[in-house]
């Protein structure tokens, strides 16, 4: 399916610093501007630490910008706001919940009647396959499958758009295909706005329709790159590999 | 079957212990090695019998002694769970409250609890309350400071994760902070425990008329070495018993752990 082109987030000159280690002010983002179009799943590449997490924590509304705004749907966003999903870093699953519970988080506390979480919550863990999983803890689980619930939950709670921040970051080599695989599947099937942090070239070029490219420290849109393979993509593909060194060779390198 | 084989190791390190501490202190006091006073584990097994039934010297029978310092104890201890843990929660949550609170309860932590027994004896005589409140002011603040460590510790992705869900401050602190604390709580709980075992002895010195804490400084008048030692393993296999207690509600409460 091709990504409408209605706008549904607008990042428009947004420009954030902190408070350095020596005092100074240590610029992360600068002059950010690009538009999220509806249905579509957009990645942001950038090296490592070079503020993409700063910037995606500003659009779920964790944090404010210093200048510039971003728009949801038109309206400013200055607040958390549930129908922006978001999948963490690291694990974001809740230690002393089971998975199911996990999952239910969202339409529980919004208070909808139980039965319709559980089988919410239900429909979605079985969509990240973790069917028969549901009475386990966290701790129990390998860190796939932490991922998943993750995932599941900010799909059960019916958001607009899904913010991805590195999700398969902390997994090994072959975990992490696996699941780039799965989550390109889940989106297929449940049509969402996906906002999808990495810093992996392959991943991005994967998963992305279109990719936006970070410059290093302080981060700058470098080049939007609209990405029209089909998907599921070949790795090995002519234009593929020709895509991946373009990009490649137009990345700063961290430090 | 391997983790029943480490088990019964285990069990049987634990039995072997104890036949060598029990043995080390008969034969201590057999030989009169720290002096001709010292009761001997046989001495001390002797009292428990004789007190079963006896209510020399300090007037009461065992179990009446236990019942009173029970009641007392757990009196002050409950009240100070009631509301040292809630208050040390709403602490380390709400900074406004912190800053409200804080320095007042800075200013009268350092006090030791038996400092208020004169003060308590004006206040409200010698009866129940006055001890059960001393032991209160013991167990208070442990409470406090566990609670509100063990909040102040939760993970700052958690929180996130429930502001994205969109819920309110006081729905995190229900649902994210109180649970990420549990450990520090149950933590901050069995010190108070001890605490108030400890305070029970120093409180029950108010003209107590049956009590642990009374049986132990009347036998120690009436020269009753074997009770004094009496009095303490029965306060040591209590406190024993409620930590165990305290363990127990913890796995049932926090089945996932906190990490």
């Amino acid at each position: 399916m091709e990504p409408g082109n209605h706008v549904r987030v607008k990042v428009d000159n947004v420009s954030k610093s902190f408070v350095g280690i020596n005092g100074t002010a240590e610029q992360v983002i600068k002059n950010v501007s690009f538009d999220v179009y509806d249905n579509e799943f957009l990645v942001l590449l950038g090296p490592g630490r070079c503020g993409k997490s700063v910037l995606l924590n500003m659009i779920a509304g964790l944090m404010g910008t210093d200048e510039g705004q971003i728009l949801l749907d038109g309206v400013p966003v200055t607040k958390p706001n549930p129908e922006m999903g978001m999948v963490f870093q690291r694990t974001g699953t809740l230690p002393w919940l089971t998975v199911m519970d996990n999952v239910r988080f969202g339409p529980r506390m919004r208070g909808v009647p139980k039965e319709e979480q559980i089988k919410k919550a239900r429909h979605y863990i079985d969509l990240v396959n973790l069917h028969g999983f549901e009475k386990h803890y966290p701790y129990q689980l390998s860190g796939g499958m932490k991922q998943r619930v993750g995932i599941a939950r900010a799909y059960a709670n019916d958001p607009k758009i899904l913010i991805m921040d590195e999700p398969f970051g902390a997994l090994d080599a072959q975990t992490r295909y696996n699941m780039e695989n799965e989550i390109l599947t889940i989106a297929e099937g449940e049509k969402r706005t996906i906002l999808f942090v990495t810093n992996n070239i392959e991943e991005a070029l994967l998963l992305g329709d279109r990719i936006v490219l970070f410059t290093a420290c302080p981060a700058q849109v470098k080049q939007i790159y609209t990405v029209s393979l089909p998907k599921p993509r070949d790795t090995m593909q002519e234009e593929f590999l020709r895509l991946r060194k373009a990009i490649s060779d137009n990345t700063d390198l961290a430090l | 079957m391997k983790k029943d084989e480490s088990n019964i190791k285990y069990v049987f390190l634990t039995i072997v212990t104890f036949i060598i501490f029990f043995l080390t202190w008969q034969l201590l006091a057999e030989f009169d090695i720290v002096g001709k006073y010292m009761p001997s584990p046989v001495d001390v097994f002797r009292a428990f019998v004789f007190k079963l039934s006896n209510i020399g010297p300090d007037g009461s029978l065992l179990s009446t002694n236990i019942l009173t310092s029970l009641k007392v104890s757990l009196l002050g201890f409950s009240v100070a769970v009631v509301i040292g843990i809630p208050l040390g929660l709403f602490m380390g949550w709400y900074r406004l409250f912190d800053r409200i609170v804080k320095t007042l309860f800075e200013l009268i932590r350092p006090i030791p609890a038996v400092a208020w027994i004169p003060l308590m004896i004006v206040w409200v005589g010698v009866g129940l309350t006055a001890k059960a409140l001393i032991i209160f002011f013991a167990a208070f603040v442990p409470c406090v400071i566990n609670s509100y460590t063990g909040i102040r510790q939760t993970n700052p992705a958690l929180i996130n994760v429930a502001k994205t869900y969109g819920a309110s401050n006081f729905y995190t602190f229900l649902h994210v902070g109180v649970p990420s604390a549990i450990p520090m709580i149950f933590a901050g709980m069995r010190v108070a425990l001890s605490t108030s075992w400890g305070t029970l002895v120093a409180a029950e010195m108010l003209a107590a008329s049956s009590g642990l804490g009374y049986m132990i400084s009347m036998a120690r008048s009436f020269g009753r070495a074997d009770v004094v030692v009496l009095g303490m393993v029965v306060i040591g296999a209590l406190g024993y018993i409620f930590t165990l207690l305290f363990s127990k509600i913890e796995s049932v409460i926090n089945k996932g752990g906190t990490v």
